[in-house]
């Protein structure tokens, strides 16, 4: 006993810096690589700036009578095209909708889609990356050509002719934007993938990971407390990003007239909308495409935020 | 975990040590497969451990410690690694026939291993008493309390001051001997039967590299287990090891007890290695390094592997392969000459 005793006196000399300077040794928060992050975004004005926005949208997604009263589905045929008023805020648009409430009431299907596009990118593609990686061989080699392949595919284009294929089927509200949603998760899953290939391939041959496997942790554990957690970082910024990405693409196909539908209201659908009165009534066409816009720059620049603080280089 | 004073006869998984034999290592081979070629890490090595003993695996980078170690844990890189022949038993079983599931068992509560850098050893993402817990949560099925209770028992252990105030940091905010101490901690927390550290002294500074030896000892000597040291600095194992082997070039040029083998050295790569020790006695003047390089373990030359380096090379080294033998009671030499590098 006082052999070990005289021990741990021994060890607080040569390391006094580290552990023996705070007087409060509990008082010292202990820091992880997430608390950083989290101290780091919050000191960063464009993370506060991209967080209000976004939970003003997802307000407007949620409950839409909060911002407005007047019914999207209204049509005042008589005041057709009406411009800006005290009335109508955002004017009115060929059918005589109200383009303020329905700027409001888009915003529902632009998140929906951003948000279920993205869950499912980074589950798939994240799922399918550290499969790859982690296994190594010719599983590897057969999953990396698989996103090769799908990565050729263009991905406006094949999301398109998957929404054109599937026309007929699945109408309903959830069902057009579920279809958006696969449309956009199929197209869009091989870039997460090979991020997350590439990740798991710097995590793997970190001592912390043959430590793991030295002392007897399954393949199954050291995935998941291991690779999983310290592969996660590029992917959670990527992710943020794309998801801007995904509702300016949901936009795109609802504008092509194959994503959503009338009567489904979504930014796209009324920037197509829109279209006919370009010249004439450019309203129609600004406050749908200044939401669009200010949506996918705040997602892009909480990406941003959080890229900043995850990545230890920049600090 | 108090019964271990004494030698334990059957062991947390009811392997029984065969005569306190805990470890043989049998005539093992590993290579690796390049774009170059074949590199030959391992060619023929057998070494034995008993319980309660220290083993220490000698020899400069590359000579193949490092992935002896490895095979013995069973955690190399299989391809591009191979073991073409060789056995490696634990308490009588085969390793490198047992499926995988029951050797990856054995890890941990039977074998655990200490890695070189304990900073990359452990996970940046948990804190560490977590990770320690998690040895009792996988292998024992402790529920959270009290596998983090014992976590800080062994924190205790190891001797971190304030353990359970530091149960929740995580592994950066420690000092390289305190996560060291850690990493130990993590391996012992099974109390396995045979402790490998690789190089567990290099990343750390002198005072701290003393600390970590006789921790190392002390536990050891507590709790019987047998301990393989796998080191390229001779200062670190004379304390603490019993017995030593010397590695060349995959290949085991000596084996003795370190007494011996520091006092009177039976092969001249081991005199070379004991010549180039700083003393300090001999100030001022040259350090008496060996010439030359280790070899390509591609190009492995015929004859005797260290003919190139050795100032004893005669002609029969270049072209015949001396075998390991015993020079002298409980010693063994591979050289030709051993008879004469042990009386001069």
């Amino acid at each position: 006993m006082t052999d070990t005793a005289d021990t741990g006196l021994r060890t607080t000399g040569p390391e006094a810096p580290e552990t023996v300077t705070t007087p409060g040794a509990e008082a010292e928060k202990p820091r992880s690589l997430g608390a950083d992050a989290r101290r780091q975004l919050a000191k960063n004005p464009l993370f506060w700036i991209s967080a209000t926005l976004i939970t003003l949208f997802v307000l407007m997604a949620v409950w839409p009578s909060l911002f407005t009263n007047t019914d999207p589905t209204e049509a005042i045929l008589q005041e057709s095209r009406q411009l800006p008023n005290a009335d109508a805020w955002f004017g009115r648009d060929i059918q005589g909708y109200d383009v303020y409430a329905r700027t409001i009431y888009g915003a529902r299907a632009s998140i929906l889609v951003g948000v279920f596009t993205t869950t499912f990118t980074v589950l798939v593609g994240g799922a399918i990356g550290v499969i790859a990686a982690y296994s190594g061989g010719w599983v590897d080699s057969l999953v990396s050509r698989v996103t090769d392949i799908f990565f050729a595919i263009p991905f406006i284009l094949g999301a398109i002719l998957f929404m054109s294929a599937l026309s007929g089927s699945l109408t309903s509200y959830f069902g057009v934007i579920f279809k958006v949603v696969l449309a956009l998760t199929i197209f869009g899953w091989p870039s997460l993938a090979r991020l997350m290939r590439s990740s798991v391939f710097q995590v793997l041959p970190n001592d912390y990971v043959q430590a793991a496997r030295a002392l007897g942790a399954s393949p199954w554990r050291i995935v998941r407390s291991h690779i999983i957690p310290n592969a996660m970082g590029p992917m959670i910024v990527v992710a943020t990003i794309n998801l801007g990405a995904y509702i300016a693409a949901e936009a795109t196909l609802s504008f092509l007239g194959i994503g959503l539908q009338p009567p489904v209201i979504s930014w796209g659908v009324m920037i197509n909308d829109a279209i006919v009165g370009l010249r004439t009534t450019p309203h129609m066409l600004l406050f749908p495409s200044a939401f669009l816009s200010l949506t996918v720059l705040a997602f892009i620049m909480l990406g941003d935020a959080v890229r900043d603080a995850y990545d230890p280089k920049t600090r | 975990m108090t019964d271990t004073t004494t030698a334990p006869t059957t062991t947390e998984m009811g392997y029984q040590p065969v005569d306190g034999r805990l470890l043989e290592v049998e005539d093992l081979f590993v290579e690796f497969s390049t774009d170059d070629g074949v590199a030959k890490a391992i060619n023929g090595v057998s070494f034995e451990l008993d319980q309660g003993e220290s083993l220490a695996i000698l020899g400069e980078s590359g000579s193949g410690k490092s992935v002896t170690a490895q095979a013995i844990m069973g955690i190399l890189d299989m391809p591009p690694a191979s073991i073409p022949s060789g056995h490696i038993r634990y308490c009588g079983q085969d390793l490198l026939t047992m499926p995988e599931e029951q050797r990856r068992k054995t890890r941990g509560p039977e074998i655990a291993m200490i890695f070189q850098d304990a900073l990359s050893s452990l996970n940046p993402v948990f804190p560490v008493g977590w990770q320690i817990a998690e040895m009792f949560r996988q292998h024992r099925g402790m529920n959270k309390s009290d596998a983090l209770e014992q976590a800080v028992r062994l924190m205790e252990r190891v001797s971190i001051p304030g353990a359970r105030q530091r149960v929740k940091a995580y592994p950066h905010q420690f000092s390289g001997g305190m996560r060291q101490r850690i990493m130990i901690a993590m391996a012992i927390a099974l109390d396995p039967a045979v402790l490998i550290a690789d190089e567990p002294t290099t990343a750390l500074d002198v005072t701290v590299q003393a600390q970590i030896m006789a921790l190392l000892q002390e536990l050891q000597e507590e709790r019987k287990m047998g301990l393989i040291l796998i080191t390229h600095d001779l200062g670190v194992v004379a304390d603490v090891a019993d017995r030593a082997v010397v590695m060349y070039a995959g290949r085991l040029v000596e084996k003795s007890d370190v007494f011996d083998l520091y006092g009177n050295p039976a092969h001249p790569y081991t005199e070379g290695l004991i010549d180039s020790i700083p003393r300090l006695d001999q100030k001022g003047g040259t350090l008496n390094a060996i010439g030359g390089l280790p070899p390509n373990l591609m190009r492995i030359p015929p004859g005797c592997p260290f003919n190139p380096r050795c100032r004893r090379a005669q002609d029969r080294c270049r072209t015949e392969v001396p075998e390991l033998r015993e020079v002298a009671p409980g010693r063994f030499s591979a050289c030709h000459f051993a008879e004469e590098v042990l009386n001069g």
